[in-house]
């Protein structure tokens, strides 16, 4: 029943867009009364990470379609998940559609709260578990550019011994770590990877604690790395500090951060994995507009877009071609990189 | 003569109307700070105040006022008893989080059927922050260690363990996120429809919160144990001298303390997510200690100021709408605490001042007296 009412919305949108008119005060695909909701996780727009690429996924779309109407509520440090359905309820109860909601924090609000607004649509990045006739996935290939960047790094690494700090021991972050120690292996067999993690969930706060993550890279670099690959969110700056300390890389996450990080160490960044989701966020708003939006998990990886290596400072100009290769031997399918 | 601190934490009652003009006059005081802030940003208070009035005023905001309140309420309890020993039990917070790991660990193995679980996860909750508030306690009278110092100390290994229990023992993984196993359908406890036009069913622990307070009123006021702890609390000297055992009420009192906090993480772990996860609220301890002293310590008082908070806290997503910052909820809890403090104090030395010119007064007319039969 329910996904026949959502069949017959999306052949109306289709019809509509297919006509080339766009009835005055249709809802769906008309830019001008459409109301884009975003709930950010802690931190929000203004994070210089994950919740700023959702925000200039935003941005990119408000410029593109017209949007006029666009709403962004951020989360408060400690709160409950009952604080964080009502945050999804507000949005929705005030008329926006779609909801965008940012991280997987929002994954048990959005279970509760989705199938009381079926009208309304929702998305969630980063998470798999929310799933309903009226929300869509949105997920990353963290592996895969991981495995660039680890194949970067074996390239790069004079000693045959590179690092990986993780900001919390989540199944999200070791995503990150088995792409690179891949990608490593995949290039040097024989190099050492060095992993550490600071903190262990529940305790999220090794996302924001850049002392410790300095001192984890510091030890390594003392024991003989010279590439340290960071996924730690917040923390990454410390990396980014030991790298300057030892003269050594680092590799940043999440966002080209030889731009965004201190122009003090932006030197010391051999290159970042770029974990696109402005390109999701952009894509999702896309295909709400053109009445192409499907329920369920859409994956971005290598191939959409959705995840790659930078490559601002030039410091990995001499072997991009070699990644260049390894990148489309990924997007056919030659080289497999394993996600557990 | 009293002390600020006897003031702050309201160990001196105010009579009569000036009990009364002293909250009004913190009111006052937080509304015109506040207004000048909006103003300052740009936005119009007026039409902010409204705004706040109108979410308050839906049923739905009710029960959720009420439910996150409940939290707040426990954990203000939590920290007054301290409070009015001169104890500051900082720990509230690790006390209440490791409770709740290890609760929602022992809940979530399901080892009896029904309602006995409830029980069990309970008692195990308030055993553990008994236990933890303990050591800060035992720490204090043995070696003399500050329990301000201890107390911070053991948050931090309270976050360490609890993250090795969930990584080591407790944890179940979905999809990203590590959580301990949920507690059983049949372990639960429900909520009530309470509040009429809305289906949000406030939280069954709100009657555990109300019989807490009014326990802790008859505990510190009534009985001979909560007299020994004020008397404790206003003069360590005069205590020892009155044959109390300063040694065996600062541990006791921490134990208590400890007990309460145990219970702080039940509405959410019992009547909400029924696990412990990344999501867990955390930082409740804290919220806890400016709601203390916001109620001045008192039971009525906390109740009030915990269902402010709690409305603060969960007006933020309507401001934002409204292109409000969410921090301008910070700077009004933050002004509202300081507002009460100022209010008090100064309702409190005009008290003083008015009494001492009284007794001059007093003292001066039966002098007037004698000369004139002179």
């Amino acid at each position: 029943m329910r996904s026949i009412a959502v069949l017959t919305a999306g052949v109306l949108v289709v019809a509509a867009a297919a006509c080339g008119g766009k009835p005055p005060g249709s809802s769906g695909s008309d830019a001008t009364s459409m109301r884009v909701g975003l709930a950010y996780d802690i931190g929000g727009r203004g994070d210089q990470s994950f919740n700023d690429a959702a925000a200039a996924g935003l941005d990119d779309a408000k410029r593109s379609f017209g949007l006029r109407t666009v709403k962004e509520l951020t989360a408060t440090p400690g709160e409950t998940d009952a604080q964080k359905a009502e945050r999804l309820r507000v949005l929705a109860e005030a008329g926006y559609s779609p909801i965008i909601a940012v991280g997987y924090a929002y994954s048990e609000p959005m279970k509760k709260v989705a199938p009381d607004f079926r009208d309304t649509r929702f998305a969630i990045v980063d998470d798999t578990m929310a799933r309903g006739p009226n929300i869509s996935n949105l997920l990353f290939a963290e592996e895969q550019g991981s495995f660039l960047v680890g194949a970067a790094a074996a390239l790069k690494s004079r000693t045959g011994h590179v690092g990986f700090v993780g900001g919390v021991e989540s199944p999200l972050v070791k995503k990150f770590q088995y792409g690179f120690t891949q990608g490593v292996k995949y290039i040097r067999p024989g190099y050492t990877v060095a992993v550490k993690y600071l903190t262990q969930p529940p305790d999220l706060t090794g996302f924001n604690d850049p002392a410790k993550a300095r001192l984890a890279a510091q030890g390594m670099y003392d024991a003989g790395a010279d590439v340290v690959y960071q996924a730690a969110g917040g923390s990454g700056a410390g990396v980014f500090e030991a790298a300057k300390e030892h003269q050594a890389w680092a590799i940043g996450v999440d966002s080209d951060q030889a731009m965004t990080a201190d122009p003090e160490v932006r030197g010391n960044i051999l290159t970042s994995m770029v974990k696109k989701v402005d390109v999701a966020v952009y894509d999702y708003l896309a295909n709400i507009m053109d009445g192409t939006v499907k329920a369920g998990p859409t994956v971005y990886d290598l191939r959409l877009g959705g995840v790659d290596y930078s490559t601002t400072g030039g410091h990995i100009r001499d072997i991009q071609p070699r990644l260049e290769e390894l990148k489309q031997e990924i997007i056919v399918g030659k080289i497999k990189v394993r996600a557990a | 003569m009293s002390t600020f601190l006897d003031r702050l934490l309201g160990r001196v009652k105010l009579g009569g109307w000036l009990a009364l003009v002293a909250p009004l006059l913190a009111v006052l005081f937080a509304v015109v700070i506040t207004s000048i802030v909006l103003l300052a940003t740009g936005k119009p208070p007026l039409e902010t105040f409204n705004a706040l009035a109108q979410y308050g005023a839906q049923p739905r905001t009710m029960a959720v006022i009420v439910n996150t309140g409940t939290e707040y309420y426990i954990s203000a309890l939590a920290v007054a008893i301290g409070f009015r020993m001169n104890l500051f039990n900082i720990g509230v917070d690790g006390q209440y989080r490791l409770a709740a790991v290890v609760a929602a660990g022992v809940g979530g193995a399901a080892l009896l059927p029904g309602v006995l679980n409830i029980i069990l996860i309970v008692v195990v909750a308030v055993v553990v922050g008994a236990l933890w508030a303990a050591i800060a306690g035992l720490l204090r009278v043995t070696r003399g260690v500050s329990e301000v110092i201890s107390t911070i100390m053991l948050n931090s290994i309270a976050t360490g363990i609890g993250s090795w229990l969930v990584t080591n023992y407790f944890g179940v993984l979905k999809g990203n996120e590590l959580a301990t196993k949920e507690i059983p359908q049949d372990s639960r406890v429900p909520g009530m429809a309470l509040i009429p036009g809305t289906q949000l069913q406030v939280t069954g622990f709100v009657v555990v919160a109300i019989i807490l307070g009014i326990a802790y009123y008859v505990l510190l006021n009534r009985t001979r144990f909560g007299f020994e702890l004020r008397a404790t609390g206003q003069s360590e000297s005069a205590a020892i001298a009155s044959g109390i055992s300063v040694k065996k009420m600062i541990v006791v009192t921490m134990v208590v303390s400890g007990v309460v906090a145990g219970l702080i993480g039940m509405p959410e772990l019992l009547g909400a997510s029924y696990k412990y996860s990344t999501n867990f609220p955390t930082g409740l301890g804290f919220t806890g200690i400016a709601i203390a002293l916001l109620g001045r310590n008192n039971a009525v008082g906390m109740a009030i100021g915990a269902l402010l908070w709690s409305f603060l806290d969960n007006s933020s997503d309507t401001l934002q709408l409204l292109d409000i910052s969410k921090e301008i909820v910070a700077i009004m809890q933050g002004v509202i605490v300081l507002s009460v403090i100022i209010a008090y104090e100064l309702v409190h030395r005009y008290r003083i001042v008015a009494e001492q010119r009284r007794v001059s007064r007093e003292l001066a007319t039966p002098q007037q007296a004698e000369g004139a039969a002179a």
